[in-house]
């Protein structure tokens, strides 16, 4: 009989101290934190970019950081100083995942002009690409 | 803000020859607004002292504000409801943030399980639960424990259901 191996799932837990994107609403786009949970749909979320509030879990993006250590129910301060000592923003920011959120966003904002400006950009670099494999194919 | 206040509302007897200080009796209610409330002393008063609205008097209505309303708490309500077959006293727990949320929810539950009307559910008393070694329901008991954490594992994705139709079928497993 073969032997199957039961991996605990990955997935991103509710808990005191995750790191939340708000996805509907007045603060929309905005990075939180869990304080505390309330139920299994519900939780107070706090951080320096929003108000304290509660929130509905099924407006929300559990992202993959935690702030370690929070204490549960932390008032608005505390939570200032642990997001700020834990530098949420900076480390949200570079995971590929904010970056693409980012690269998206920007996407959107763009004219037609400077949607043809990426065409004629994206032609360009092509063609350097197949010029260069041309060049080493040739060669080889 | 949700959709039920708290009042306090103060009525008593219109004073007469024979009573020229009538008792003031004070309740909190629970309502949508004050015509409601008021109307829910009235009704409540009837029941409890011989005093009606036609010889009575509202003497003050005012709102109760949350004293913490970001603070998480237990709530413990006792109501007195009437079903198609009888009426029924209940304790029921809630974990809400204001009084006014857990009495909310309180309707919305008993509107789900016992399809109880608002006018059928006498709200007795709201106690927040200090102590959580005082909470009696598991279903409160279950969220109180230390380092509490779950999963979201059936989710749609951001997006889902603001468009009609979508090219892909969403993943909820991921």
């Amino acid at each position: 009989m073969s032997q199957t191996k039961v991996v605990s799932s990955q997935w991103p837990q509710v808990e005191t101290g995750r790191v939340v994107l708000i996805n509907s609403g007045k603060d929309e786009g905005k990075l939180a934190t869990v304080v505390q949970i309330i139920d299994h749909k519900r939780a107070l979320v706090d951080s320096p970019h929003i108000e304290r509030q509660e929130i509905s879990l099924s407006h929300v993006t559990l992202t993959q950081q935690v702030i370690s250590k929070l204490p549960r129910a932390a008032r608005s301060g505390v939570v200032k100083k642990y997001w700020t000592e834990a530098a949420v923003d900076e480390t949200t920011a570079s995971t590929t995942w904010a970056k693409k959120r980012v690269s998206r966003e920007k996407k959107r904002q763009l004219t037609d002009f400077e949607r043809f400006k990426v065409m004629v950009l994206k032609k360009q670099r092509r063609f350097e690409v197949r010029k260069a494999v041309a060049k080493a194919r040739k060669s080889s | 803000m949700g959709r039920l206040q708290e009042y306090q509302v103060i009525g008593r007897k219109l004073p007469s020859e024979i009573d020229e200080n009538p008792r003031l009796y004070r309740m909190r209610i629970f309502a949508p607004n004050d015509v409601v409330a008021k109307s829910r002393f009235w009704y409540f008063l009837k029941k409890l002292r011989k005093v009606k609205k036609s010889a009575g008097e509202i003497v003050s209505l005012n709102v109760i504000h949350e004293k913490r309303p970001l603070k998480v708490k237990n709530f413990g309500i006792w109501v007195r409801y009437d079903s198609r077959s009888g009426t029924h006293n209940m304790y029921k727990e809630y974990r809400e943030l204001s009084r006014t949320d857990a009495v909310h929810s309180l309707y919305q539950d008993l509107a789900a399980r016992h399809r109880a009307r608002f006018r059928s559910i006498h709200i007795l008393k709201v106690a927040e639960i200090e102590k959580s070694a005082d909470v009696k329901r598991p279903y409160i008991k279950q969220l109180l424990t230390p380092d509490l954490k779950f999963p979201l594992p059936h989710r749609a994705p951001v997006g889902v259901g603001k468009k009609i139709f979508l090219a892909k079928r969403p993943n909820t497993f991921s």
